[in-house]
């Protein structure tokens, strides 16, 4: 079949694992003592980029609007397999969807004046940060493309109208499948592919790509944003009920206390 | 009018979620004058669901039918509702924040170019409307302006108490029919197939639900656990680093990037309480920590905590349950 070539849109993020801290200023979470990371969508939507490009021997570009540090997202998602990287300089907590959404539309465009055509576009369901849950579909309203939201697979397949792209996912009654015409916007939810660690090779090989840098193509309306707050502390209630098996009676006296057992017959 | 997308069940009732932001709808109409709440439903509106929403305070049931929307799409379900926005004069478009209303308030958003809030938990002020909204998983909150009208927003699970209004509404029926244009059709679900039994919606409307995490130590190490969640009847829930591991598989996961849970009693087994996970679980009712980490934040958090080995506190659990006669 036809190569496809796949845009994979990913953004630093503070890693969660740890205490959220905010910059003075409330307009950002600080993540330099917690350290950064990728979405968990995105982790899911590059290897999903590696795989379908692979099957179709296109190419696999990612993208990032970020500070200049994003760069080490870039050259992660390179070193499991994308070809080639995008860098908007710019920070990213300054953004709205929907100026986020307008960034990667000019990326789109101006690569296809180019000539490379990016058929299909993966990007997160939300990033773990903003949480905002709109900029692909912002994107695809942009680009005046067809857009899915939250599959966990996808998979680019031949038809007699051309290259469609097979996205399923979960929907309230069950799992949801969509066949849509390329170019397509898809976004990705963690849970359909176990996202690949880059080999050593890959990481050598990462270091070598040349990443086209560029400014964003206008100014950013912003996200509305008044502050970050903080939850207050809640002083922890605990009540340690006992240490080791010997809680265990205590464990099912509070367990009877709580109304949550039904009795039934004891198994051999 | 302030337009609240109420989403139904396999049995055409409003989920629970819905009916919250319906609640929070009603909370903001009493904040700016008593402006009517409408709700919109695409599909059947049975004469229950219609008296339901009648008994939340809602003044018209808008129900949003045809040929254009028989088959779920984005686009051409935001079309229709964008279509009922415009026939009724609505200044506010809300839904649930389940993944179905928070994509078609975002499609709406698009559309009409305005900015929308996603998982609003309040509101404080009307001009200008300012909502609080929960990011990074709920670990942070952010105070947020919505300048345009319609504002559009969704509610986070949980934000408010679903409650029936002090006076009923009239919960009239008004139909729509809406022409969808083809190009909003490019991308619908062409099939839908039911979950395996054992991967149905269980683990989010579980009344209990028995966590496990890193501290489990392996994917042959889940007998212990497994028994307890026999024995409670409950649901197994589990935290990224299981199913990043491949001890469980993701549709077990409870967390930002998986389930969000709201049982009765949460039992997290082995689990250090990071955000990722926090943000799923964070809405049950009681917690009960097995940790071998006193100062861990699911523990510190917890209702109520057993320090110690789990491989050892868990089977004793179990014992003591069979011997008291529990367990089927």
């Amino acid at each position: 079949m036809a190569s496809a070539n796949v845009l994979v849109c990913v953004k630093r993020v503070p890693d969660s694992t740890e205490e959220v801290v905010l910059t003075e200023d409330a307009q950002a979470v600080d993540g330099r003592r917690s350290g950064f990371t990728m979405s968990a969508h995105e982790e899911c939507a590059v290897e999903l980029a590696v795989q379908a490009t692979a099957s179709t021997d296109g190419q696999a570009t990612v993208l990032t609007l970020g500070e200049a540090e994003a760069v080490e997202q870039l050259r992660n998602a390179l070193a499991v397999g994308c070809t080639a990287a995008t860098h908007v300089l710019g920070d990213p907590f300054a953004f709205g969807p929907g100026d986020v959404a307008r960034e990667i539309a000019a990326v789109v465009r101006d690569h296809e004046a180019e000539g490379r055509v990016h058929d299909l576009v993966l990007l997160g369901n939300d990033a773990a940060d903003s949480g905002d849950f709109q900029v692909g579909i912002r994107l695809a309203y942009e680009l005046g493309r067809p857009v899915v939201n939250g599959a966990s697979t996808v998979e680019i397949e031949d038809s007699a109208d051309g290259p469609v792209v097979v996205a399923v996912g979960e929907g309230p009654d069950g799992q949801e499948t969509y066949r849509v015409a390329l170019p397509a916007v898809v976004t990705i939810r963690e849970g359909g592919v176990e996202p690949r660690y880059p080999s050593v090779p890959g990481r050598l090989k990462a270091k070598k790509v040349p990443i086209e840098e560029r400014q964003p193509v206008s100014e950013p309306t912003g996200p509305g944003r008044v502050k970050l707050v903080l939850p207050p502390p809640a002083p922890s209630a605990v009540q340690i009920l006992g240490e080791g098996p010997e809680a265990a009676p205590a464990v099912v006296d509070l367990l009877e206390k709580l109304g949550v057992l039904t009795p039934g017959k004891v198994a051999p | 009018m302030i337009l609240t997308l109420v989403e139904t069940d396999l049995e055409g009732g409003a989920i629970e979620v819905s009916l919250e932001a319906v609640t929070f709808a009603r909370d903001l109409s009493a904040a700016g004058n008593g402006v009517p709440v409408d709700a919109v439903v695409f599909g059947d509106v049975s004469d229950d669901l219609r008296g339901e929403l009648a008994a939340y305070g809602v003044r018209n049931v808008h129900r949003v039918a045809g040929d254009g929307v028989a088959a779920y799409s984005g686009a051409g379900w935001a079309s229709a509702l964008q279509s009922v926005l415009d026939a009724a004069g609505s200044v506010v478009l809300m839904a649930a924040g389940t993944d179905r209303g928070t994509e078609l308030m975002a499609h709406v958003a698009a559309r009409t170019g305005a900015s929308m809030a996603a998982n609003v938990l309040s509101f404080s002020g009307l001009a200008p409307f300012i909502v609080t909204r929960q990011v990074v998983g709920g670990a942070a909150m952010e105070e947020m302006k919505l300048h345009e009208r319609p504002a559009i927003f969704t509610v986070a699970g949980h934000a408010v108490e679903a409650k029936p209004a002090d006076v009923s509404g009239a919960g009239d029926v008004v139909e729509h029919t809406p022409t969808v244009a083809p190009e909003d059709l490019l991308a619908a679900v062409v099939s839908t197939t039911q979950p395996e039994a054992d991967e149905s919606g269980a683990l989010t409307s579980a009344k209990v639900v028995v966590g496990a995490g890193r501290g489990v130590g392996g994917a042959e190490k889940f007998d212990d656990v497994l028994e307890l969640t026999e024995l409670l009847g409950a649901a197994l829930g589990v935290s990224r680093v299981v199913t990043s591991a491949g001890w469980r598989p993701h549709h077990e996961q409870v967390g930002q990037t998986g389930s969000r849970i709201s049982p009765d009693l949460y039992v997290p087994c082995g689990i250090s309480g990071a955000i990722q996970h926090w943000a799923g679980c964070s809405s049950a009712k009681t917690i009960l920590a097995i940790n071998s980490d006193a100062e861990a934040p699911m523990v510190t958090r917890a209702t109520y905590a057993v320090i110690g080995d789990l491989h050892e506190i868990v089977p004793a659990i179990n014992a003591e349950l069979r011997n008291r006669g529990y367990g089927a």
